[in-house]
């Protein structure tokens, strides 16, 4: 007889399902292989002119929709395809799946492209001066759909439960960096809570703009070494100065273990924990002494009902920002003591940037992975490393080892930090 | 029958046009007459605009206030004042375990580094990417962007308030004030919280977001009516506010532990979202009537937006599956606070119940008297555009009440 109640007595959460995008390609398979041989999908911007940009590259997505389609297109075209893969996996119906989505999903605004075709037909319409008068004549007396819809929040997890026949009211959620993440919680909750059987949880972002690239530059955030591409992400090196902008997305179907066996479905793993933390020191930079990311770990841990001597590795936020990288550390150091020294960890975003909203849903794809094949995905880019953080982060090459139960980090802008804890199937 | 896993409110934070505070916002709808109206700003569109305030109530450093764009300052200013309400503010234990929920859309974008890049282009520039490029490095304050980014109402509330317990923003117009809800009470029954701070804000004085609604033609541009009379106003049938609402919840065991007064309690929400013909919304809408046993309520609080069809097929089903619970369309009062309409309206049933007073007509063309005092109330909030949502409050009794 299986058991199918957790430590505290709440259903299990098994994982059925996992579908992945990102700048390396399409699905699982192309992404694992890419990732375990450590290559980068961080390339020089073609979407848009980068004349008076500090930072010219990213880790766009340039092979789902057309560059002039825009943001909220990419967006849900990532999230539909990491689902239809997570889906399909999972042997549920991929237009009647039955139980609620959450999606984790970029906030949303009109495009440039939009703004500039407003204020021209505003013109065209007998309005004054270029600017907001002027669109708003054109929004009135012209018809707008498209624009319409890409600017309300609802739209692409409106079309996504169109698409898949999701139940319930979808919720579209931001937690900033942690937000993927996010989206796999609540899905969990919502198991565990006996509200639903099935859900699906996904994190997207295909965001990667003109002004989302200035915004964050503003802020100092990115990284300038433009030069060479595919090297300017390095997480825990010395010579770190910002993250790189990418897009993609990542899925999970979970489901009561209870009743995914009932289906004879097959275990992919468990979603054993999830830990958050709020830190109210800044808006962008997070508490000196890491207690929020303290304590989101240790959260995660407690709801696994496991402890730090049950991590076999960590999958890092690793952003490769000089404050992130230290942090982590830290915090990490903190939690598992000396025993940090021997726990490997890596950072996807060596490989794959900094996917923001979709991050902490891309990561815990790769997680699953890294149990499911005992194979550590590199840290590339680790040619200097940063003597302050003394950690095993799996340089330059990939390593085997048997994993059976992974740590995955995720702290965001804003102070919101969320953990996952996720684990091979109990034999 | 009362159980220590209610969900109970303890704490409203209300900023309409109405005024300031639980008890103000009250008053002023116990004294409706006419609407605080600005018909002139945004001409042809009216909005229902924020009173003046003392930032500096709720948000002490001006350093904090300068760090956000006006929704954001709506809405930390407002959760500030829930917490005051509930008695939390200011106790570090209590704010540092609570959990937040906060329904957020965007913030305000610059208007003048906007129409520099608009009249630059118009004026024959064709250099589109690189000139938005050059303008937006050079002429963006640097902090703006996360003085507009969603998250961050959540992330100012943190640390003006230093809510820390966990901390989660839901998108997505008014379904995400109604997911907002639903998710805090799931999670307070469940025992996964004890105590939550739940809410949103919206900011409409500003062309931008005006223009994410006209591009729907949502926007009433004839002189203001009240919301059940706008079926044949020219545009669309809404009206919007500015303004905020939260809540704190928390389990009765909670509540009564630390001798808090219950406003209210509330149970589950139902939400749902499909085709929005008037048959399927009917449908949906009579069977979340069903799951929240709505027809049992003594009156009914509508977050109505005034939106032609959305609001004519709430009419139809308020007429015909509850003829005979009398309604308040309370955005009469406030305008349409879009993420915030949900809370809002559960914030004002609260009130209602806790006053023992019923809400007064606000118009008299759809709504029906009523001197009975309510013991509960139903909660319905038909999205302008989409999404659906219900749930009951009911008055509180016991200890606290």
């Amino acid at each position: 007889m299986t058991r199918t109640l957790d430590h505290a007595g709440r259903p299990i959460v098994a994982i059925t399902g996992a579908g992945v995008v990102s700048s390396l390609g399409a699905g699982k398979d192309e992404n694992w292989s890419k990732l375990t041989d450590g290559q980068s999908g961080i390339h020089a911007i073609s979407r848009f002119p980068t004349e008076h940009l500090r930072t010219k590259i990213a880790g766009t997505v340039d092979f789902m929709t057309p560059p002039e389609a825009g943001s909220t297109a990419l967006t849900y075209a990532l999230a539909e395809a990491a689902v239809l893969e997570a889906i399909g996996e999972s042997g549920l119906s991929a237009d009647d799946f039955g139980g609620p989505l959450f999606l984790a999903a970029p906030p949303v605004e009109l495009e440039w492209r939009q703004r500039l075709a407003l204020d021209s037909e505003g013109a065209k319409a007998g309005g004054g001066e270029a600017g907001y008068d002027r669109m708003l004549l054109a929004a009135r007396t012209g018809v707008h759909e498209e624009f319409f819809r890409s600017g309300q929040f609802g739209t692409v997890a409106g079309r996504l439960q169109r698409r898949i026949g999701s139940r319930g009211l979808p919720i579209t959620l931001s937690t900033a960096c942690a937000s993927g993440a996010t989206a796999i919680q609540l899905g969990a909750e919502a198991i565990r809570r006996g509200e639903a059987e099935r859900v699906v949880s996904v994190g997207t972002d295909g965001s990667v703009t003109a002004e989302a690239l200035i915004r964050f530059s503003l802020l100092s955030a990115l990284s300038t070494q433009n030069d060479v591409p595919e090297k300017a992400s390095k997480p825990f090196s010395k010579d770190r100065d910002g993250f790189v902008m990418a897009e993609g997305a990542g899925a999970f179907v979970m489901e009561s273990l209870e009743s995914a066996k009932a289906r004879g479905a097959t275990i992919l793993g468990i979603l054993e924990g999830c830990g958050e933390w709020a830190d109210d020191f800044h808006r962008t930079r997070s508490k000196p002494d890491g207690s929020p990311a303290i304590a989101a770990v240790r959260a995660a841990l407690d709801d696994a009902g496991v402890a730090t001597d049950d991590i076999d590795y960590i999958n890092a936020h690793g952003t490769s920002t000089p404050e992130n990288d230290k942090m982590e550390s830290l915090s990490l150091s903190t939690v598992f003591g000396d025993a940090m020294a021997s726990i490997p960890i890596s950072s996807n975003k060596s490989m794959i940037g900094h996917t923001l909203t979709a991050a902490g849903a891309i990561e815990a794809v790769f997680s699953l992975m890294t149990i499911r094949t005992g194979t550590l995905p590199p840290t590339i880019n680790h040619l200097n490393p940063d003597p302050a953080i003394e950690l095993d982060v799996v340089p330059n090459a990939k390593r085997e080892a048997k994993v059976g139960r992974v740590l995955s980090n995720s702290f965001g802008f804003g102070g919101q930090n969320t953990c996952l804890v996720i684990a091979a199937e109990p034999a | 029958m009362s159980s220590p896993d209610d969900v109970v409110i303890t704490g409203i934070g209300l900023l309409t046009s109405l005024g300031e505070g639980a008890d103000a916002n009250w008053e002023a709808l116990c004294a409706f007459d006419a609407p605080t109206i600005d018909s002139e700003r945004f001409a042809p569109y009216t909005v229902h605009p924020v009173p003046e305030v003392d930032w500096s109530q709720q948000i002490a450093k001006r350093g904090d206030q300068r760090q956000m764009e006006a929704w954001q300052r709506i809405g930390t200013y407002t959760a500030g004042l829930a917490l005051e309400d509930a008695g939390i503010k200011g106790n570090e234990a209590l704010c540092a375990t609570m959990d937040l929920v906060v329904a957020a859309g965007g913030g305000e974008r610059d208007v003048d580094v906007d129409t520099i890049i608009l009249g630059r282009i118009a004026a024959g520039e064709t250099d589109t990417g690189t000139i938005i490029n050059e303008v937006l490095t050079s002429e963006l304050r640097p902090t703006l962007f996360l003085a507009q980014l969603s998250n961050l109402l959540a992330g100012n509330i943190s640390i003006v308030h230093k809510v820390t317990g966990s901390s989660r923003t839901f998108m997505g117009e008014e379904g995400s004030g109604i997911s907002a809800i639903q998710s805090a009470a799931a999670r307070i029954r469940s025992g996964q919280s004890t105590h939550l701070l739940v809410g949103g804000a919206y900011n409409t004085e500003h062309p931008d977001m005006l223009l994410s609604y006209e591009l729907g033609h949502y926007l009433m541009r004839d002189p203001w009516r009240p919301v059940w009379q706008r079926a044949r106003s020219e545009g669309g049938g809404v009206v919007t506010g500015s303004g905020g609402a939260f809540l704190t919840l928390e389990s009765r065991a909670h509540a009564q532990a630390r001798g808090a007064r219950i406003y209210a309690a509330i149970g589950d929400v139902a939400a749902d979202l499909g085709p929005t013909d008037s048959a399927e919304t009917r449908k949906r809408l009579d069977r979340l009537a069903g799951e929240t046993a709505i027809a049992d309520a003594d009156m009914i609080v509508s977050a109505a937006s005034g939106s032609h069809a959305r609001t004519a097929d709430e009419k139809a089903f308020l007429s015909e599956s509850l003829p005979d619970t009398p309604v308040r369309g309370v955005s009469t009062a406030t305008g349409h606070l879009c993420e915030a309409q949900f809370p809002l309206a559960v914030a004002l049933a609260a009130l209602s119940l806790s006053k023992g007073e019923a809400i007064p007509v606000l118009d008299d063309s759809f709504e029906a008297k009523t001197s009975d005092a309510p013991k509960s109330i139903g909660v319905v909030t038909v999205g302008f555009d989409a999404a659906e949502g219900m749930a009951i409050v009911t008055k509180a009794d016991g200890a606290g009440a």
